[in-house]
C-alpha cells in the first residue's frame, strides 16, 4: 500500500472490524475514541513505511499517546502516559496504525485474561472458554481477524500461550531483542514484548520492525533490526531436537498426537529430529514463581495513589493512602504475587529463594545450550498442555493457572526466542506447536516456521 | 567518670557528582531550579521507563574511588532499595548492595587528637538520590519535590575509626578537601551535595569491643557535625553512667534544639530487600578505563603539601594553608613561578591574597604575574610594605600593572640621597629643640625625627636611607 487513500479505507475497515469483536471484550478502547484515532492516525501515516497502512492491536501494558494504558488495573485507570513506548513508536514510523489497546491479565500477571479489571475477554470460537493470556485480548482480536498483528508481552509465556489457544502465531524474541522501554514491567529479567499474527510473515514483519536497539534501554542489545528470512524450499540440514521433559506420560493424548504429526511434517521437510534431555525443567515453573514476583514485588511498588493513578482515600496520612489505595487498586492475583515477592526477597528468606532461583535459572539457561552445543539448532515442543480451557476452571486455583505456563516459562528464564504456530484443532479447539530457537538466530526459528506453517493442517483435528 | 569512655564514630558521607545530567536520565541535576522542572518519565518513575547509566557519574564515582586509595573492581552491580516513601518516586532506590564499585581504601588526616591518623574506607559505591519532601510547604500538607530524584551520589563508608567528635570532623574536612581537589564533587553541604550520617558507639578506653551503636541522621552542615556527635556521645555516656543501656536505634539530629530525637516508628529502617536490578547490566570497567581515570587524578593533597613544605622551603602549617584549596595552591605556585621569592609569596597569599578572596568572594583577584611584580618592588626597596598593601587592594579593585599604580598614588620610595637630604636638613630646622635634646643624649628622638621626615616626603623616602641620613647629620 502506498496510496495514502489505501491506509483511510483500511483503517476504516479496522474500525468495523473491531466493532464487530466487540463481544470478545478483547479491546479495552470505547470504538467511537478508536475510529477517530484511527483515521486520524491514517492521514498522518508514513506512506513509505513498510507496515503502511497495518492496523496492529496493542496490549494495554505498552504505552500509547493515543490510548489510555492502564495493564487491565483499577490502580491505572484512564492512565495516560506522557509518552510511547519504543516498538510503538517504531510501528508508527513504519506506518502501521494502533488499532487500540488490548485486554490482558492485570500487569500481564495471568494465563487466561480473567484477571483484568474491565472484566474478562472470550475466546472467539467459545465463549465459556479463555483466550488464554495474559495477551489474551491480542490473541483473540488476530484469531477474529480484526487486525493482522498485534503486540503482545511476554515473562512466562504471555504471547505464545494464548496464541496456542486461540490458534495464531505467537512470537517471544530473544531477551534484548526489542526495546522494553514503555512496556510496563513485571519481571524485568523476564519480560520482552512479542508479536501475535495470523501467520508467520504477519507477525515476522511487525517483529522486525519493532526489534534493533535503543538508547533508552540498556538491556536492549546494539544490534540491527532483525532481517526477515525466505521461505525455505525445505529444512535440509536443520537439526530439531524434540526434549523428552516436554512429553510426560500424562500429557493430554491429543496434544501428544498433534505434536507427533508436526515432527513427522519437519522430518518430511528434510529436518532431522533427535531426542534431547532439558534436566532441569521440572524446576522451571518454581524457578520462575519465585523470580517474576521478586522483581514484580518491587517493580509495583510505584503504584501508590501518590502521584498518578486514582487515589482509594482521602486520608492525610500517607500509610492509609499507600494501604488502601494498593489493596483496591490491585486484583487479588496481582496482591498475591507482590506478596510472595516481597517474602522472597525479605532478609532471612532471600538465599532459600531468590537466590537459589537465580542459581536455578542458570542451570536451566545451561541445559539450553548444553542441547545447542551438541548440534541441535532448534527444539520442538508442545506450546500448552492443553487447548483453551473453560473459564473460572483455573480461577480459583492459582498452582493449575501457573502449570498452563509449563512449556513456554523456560524460554523466557534462558532468555531465548520461541514461536508457537497452530498445529492442529482438538475438539474443535485449536493447539499449537513451539519451535524454541538459539539466542538471537530468530531468523532460523522463523525459517523453521515458515516451512512448517506451509505443511501443517492447523484447522484438522489432531 | 566520662573520661574513661570513648566514643567510637563510623561515618556514611553521601556526596553528589559533579555531573551536569542526573544518574540515570538526561535531566538536569542543577540545584535550585523551580520544583518538578527537571524531570522526565525515567526520574519520575513513570510506567515503562528504564534506566540508562550516565557514563560521565561512572567516571567521576571511580577518580574518587582511586583518590580514596579504593581497589575498583572491575565488575559491580546496580541493586534495587525497596522501600515506600512519597519522594522515592520507583518505590525503590537503585544503589549498589552485595557488588559495590569500589572497596578497602583509606584517608590520612590530622587528628586534633593523635596526630596523623587513618581512616579505612570500607566501600565506595554509586547510588541516585531520592526527591525532597517539603513539610512547611502549605500547612498540614506535604509537597514532593522530584528536582533532586536522580542525582548521582557516591556513598563513602568508613570503619569504626574516630574516637571523638572532633577527630570525625577532621576527617570529613580532609575528605571533603580530596574530593573537592579530584574534581568529582563541589562537596557543598549546604546545598545537600555533602550528607553524612553517623554510627556512634561508645566504650571504656581500652575495651576493644564495640558498645551498641544508634545511627544519626540530618547533620546537615558542618558546623553541625561535632555537636551532633557530641550531643550523642554525652548522650549514650550519661546513659551507662546511670545504669542504662544504648538502645540500637536510628535518631534526627535537631540543630534548633542541638539534640537527638529517635525517628518515628513510621521512619523506621525497615527490610530493604535489596535485589540486584534487572534494568542494569552489570557495571563492567575495563583495566585501561580505571587506568585513564587514574592518570586524570589531579596531585593530591598530601602529596601537595610535602611538596610544598620541600620545594618552597615552608613550614608544614604554612603548607597545609595555602594547599587547603587547589586553586588557592595553584595561584600560589603561579607567583612563585612569575619570579616571587617563595616565603615572601606564601605570606602575601596567606595574608592579603585570601582575606581579599574571603571578603569579595569573587576569587583571587589579582594576577599571580602582579602580585609576583608587586612583591619584587617591596624586596627591591621601590615600596615600602604598607604602600604595597594599598597597591594589592588598588590592583584588586581596578586592574592594573603594580609599578603604575604605585607610581599613579604617588607611593615610589625616593631613595635619592640629595633629595632626601633635602627633606631631612627641613625637619632639623624646623625642630630644633628636639635636635638640641637629641644631641644631649635623648636618642629615642631618632623616632620622632624620622616620621617627621616621611611626613615631609608624604611616605615616599625610603626609611632605611633617612634614618642613615639622619644619624650622619645629627652626629655633624
Amino acid at each position: 500500500m502506498s496510496d495514502p487513500n489505501d491506509a483511510l479505507a483500511s483503517a476504516k475497515a479496522a474500525a468495523d472490524r473491531l466493532v464487530k469483536a466487540k463481544r470478545l471484550n478483547a479491546c479495552l478502547t470505547p470504538t467511537a475514541a478508536l475510529r477517530k484515532s484511527l483515521v486520524t492516525q491514517a492521514q498522518a501515516a508514513h506512506p513509505s513505511g513498510v507496515l503502511y497502512g497495518m492496523p496492529v492491536a496493542v496490549k494495554d501494558n505498552i504505552c500509547t499517546l493515543e490510548f489510555t494504558t492502564t495493564c487491565g488495573s483499577k490502580i491505572l485507570r484512564d492512565y495516560r502516559s506522557p509518552y510511547e513506548a519504543t516498538a510503538v513508536a517504531k510501528l508508527k514510523a513504519a506506518g502501521a496504525l494502533i488499532a487500540g489497546k488490548t485486554n490482558c491479565d492485570e500487569f500481564a500477571m495471568g494465563s487466561s485474561t480473567e484477571h483484568s479489571a474491565y472484566g474478562r475477554a472470550l475466546h472467539p470460537f467459545d465463549k465459556t472458554r479463555v483466550p488464554g493470556g495474559s495477551s489474551g485480548g491480542s490473541a483473540a482480536l488476530v484469531a477474529t481477524g480484526a487486525v493482522p498483528a498485534a503486540l503482545g508481552s511476554e515473562t512466562g509465556g504471555s504471547v505464545r500461550q494464548p496464541a496456542s489457544l486461540c490458534g495464531v502465531v505467537g512470537i517471544k524474541p530473544t531477551y534484548g531483542r526489542v526495546s522494553r522501554y514503555g512496556l510496563v514491567a513485571f519481571g524485568s529479567s523476564l519480560d520482552q514484548i512479542g508479536v501475535l499474527g495470523r501467520s508467520v510473515h504477519d507477525a515476522a514483519r511487525v517483529l522486525s520492525v519493532i526489534s534493533g536497539r535503543d538508547p533508552k534501554d540498556s538491556t536492549c542489545e546494539d544490534r540491527d533490526p532483525l532481517r526477515l528470512p525466505n521461505v525455505p524450499e525445505s529444512l535440509q540440514g536443520f537439526v530439531i531436537g524434540v526434549p523428552k521433559e516436554y512429553f510426560p506420560a500424562d500429557l493430554d493424548p491429543a496434544v501428544r498426537r498433534a505434536c507427533d504429526r508436526a515432527v513427522r511434517l519437519l522430518r518430511e521437510l528434510g529436518a532431522a529430529v533427535r531426542e534431547v534431555a532439558l534436566p532441569h525443567t521440572g524446576y522451571a515453573v518454581p524457578t520462575y514463581y519465585i523470580l517474576a514476583p521478586a522483581e514484580a514485588s518491587s517493580n509495583l511498588a510505584r503504584y501508590d495513589g501518590a502521584r498518578y493513578g486514582p487515589r482509594f482515600d482521602g486520608s492525610a496520612d500517607v500509610r492509609a493512602l499507600y494501604r488502601t489505595t494498593r489493596g483496591e487498586g490491585f486484583g487479588p492475583e496481582v496482591r498475591r504475587r507482590i506478596l510472595l515477592g516481597t517474602y522472597v526477597l525479605s532478609s532471612g528468606y532471600y538465599d532459600a529463594y531468590y537466590r537459589k532461583a537465580q542459581q536455578m535459572r542458570a542451570l536451566i539457561a545451561q541445559d539450553f545450550r548444553n542441547a545447542f552445543d551438541r548440534g541441535v539448532d532448534l527444539l520442538f515442543t508442545p506450546t500448552t498442555p492443553t487447548p483453551a480451557f473453560k473459564a473460572g476452571e483455573k480461577l480459583d486455583d492459582p498452582v493449575a493457572m501457573y502449570l498452563s505456563d509449563i512449556f513456554t516459562v523456560t524460554a523466557n528464564l534462558a532468555g531465548l526466542p520461541a514461536i508457537s504456530i497452530p498445529i492442529g484443532r482438538i475438539k474443535g479447539l485449536p493447539i499449537g506447536g513451539q519451535l524454541i530457537g538459539q539466542a538471537f538466530l530468530e531468523d532460523e526459528m522463523l525459517e523453521a516456521a515458515y516451512a512448517l506453517e506451509r505443511v501443517v493442517p492447523a484447522t484438522e483435528e489432531a | 567518670m566520662s573520661a574513661t569512655r570513648e566514643a567510637v564514630i563510623g561515618l556514611e558521607t553521601h556526596v553528589q557528582l559533579r555531573t551536569v545530567s542526573k544518574m540515570f536520565c538526561g535531566c538536569s541535576a542543577a540545584f535550585g531550579a523551580p520544583p518538578n522542572t527537571n524531570v522526565c518519565p525515567v526520574c519520575l518513575g513513570l510506567p515503562g521507563a528504564l534506566p540508562m547509566p550516565n557514563g560521565l557519574a561512572l567516571q567521576l564515582a571511580v577518580r574518587a574511588a582511586l583518590a580514596l586509595g579504593c581497589t575498583v573492581h572491575p565488575r559491580s552491580v546496580f541493586a534495587r532499595k525497596n522501600y515506600f516513601y512519597p519522594d522515592l518516586p520507583k518505590g525503590y532506590q537503585i544503589s549498589q548492595f552485595e557488588q559495590p564499585l569500589a572497596t578497602d581504601g583509606s584517608l590520612s588526616y590530622l587528628s586534633p587528637d593523635r596526630g596523623i591518623a587513618t581512616a579505612t574506607i570500607q566501600r565506595l559505591h554509586v547510588e541516585e538520590d531520592a526527591g525532597k519532601s517539603l513539610h512547611d510547604r502549605f500547612p498540614k500538607q506535604t509537597a514532593i519535590d522530584l528536582n533532586r530524584c536522580g542525582v548521582p551520589l557516591i556513598e563513602i563508608v568508613t570503619g569504626p575509626d574516630f574516637r571523638s567528635p572532633h577527630e570525625a570532623r577532621a576527617y570529613l574536612l580532609t575528605l571533603k578537601q580530596v574530593l573537592e581537589y579530584a574534581g568529582v564533587s563541589d562537596c557543598d553541604m549546604e546545598k545537600g551535595s555533602l550528607r553524612v550520617d553517623a554510627n556512634v558507639s561508645v566504650r571504656p578506653v581500652g575495651q576493644p569491643e564495640l558498645g551498641t551503636k544508634t545511627e544519626v541522621k540530618n547533620i546537615n552542615s558542618f558546623a553541625y557535625v561535632e555537636k551532633a556527635l557530641t550531643v550523642e556521645r554525652d548522650r549514650q555516656i550519661a546513659l551507662l553512667e546511670a545504669g542504662g543501656r544504648v538502645e540500637q536505634q536510628t535518631l534526627l539530629y535537631d540543630a534548633k534544639t542541638n539534640g537527638v530525637r529517635p525517628q518515628r516508628a513510621k521512619e523506621e529502617s525497615h527490610d530493604y530487600r535489596y535485589f540486584p536490578d534487572p534494568d542494569l547490566p552489570p557495571v563492567v570497567l575495563r583495566e585501561e578505563f580505571i587506568a585513564e581515570q587514574q592518570a586524570l587524578l589531579p596531585e593530591l593533597p598530601a602529596t601537595k603539601r610535602e611538596r610544598f613544605v620541600e620545594k618552597y622551603a615552608l613550614s608544614a602549617t604554612d603548607a597545609a594553608v595555602l594547599t587547603a584549596d587547589r586553586a588557592v595552591a595553584d595561584y600560589y605556585e603561579a607567583v612563585v613561578h612569575a619570579g616571587a621569592e617563595s616565603k615572601a609569596a606564601a605570606n602575601w597569599v596567606m595574608t592579603e591574597v585570601l582575606a581579599d578572596a574571603k571578603d569579595h568572594g569573587d576569587g583571587l583577584r589579582v594576577p599571580p604575574g602582579a602580585l609576583a611584580n608587586l612583591i619584587g618592588l617591596v624586596r627591591g626597596g621601590t615600596l615600602s610594605n604598607q604602600a604595597a598593601k594599598r597597591v594589592f587592594g588598588e590592583v584588586a579593585e581596578h586592574g592594573g600593572e603594580p609599578r603604575n599604580v604605585a607610581e599613579a598614588l604617588g607611593l615610589i620610595q625616593v631613595a635619592d640621597t640629595g633629595v632626601v637630604a633635602s627633606w631631612v636638613s627641613e625637619v632639623l630646622v624646623a625642630h630644633p629643640a628636639e635636635v638640641a635634646r637629641y644631641r644631649n643624649g635623648e636618642t629615642k628622638l631618632l623616632q620622632f625625627l624620622l616620621g617627621q621626615v616621611m611626613k615631609v616626603s608624604r611616605g615616599k623616602a625610603d626609611p632605611k636611607l633617612v634614618q642613615r641620613v639622619l644619624e650622619e647629620k645629627l652626629a655633624a
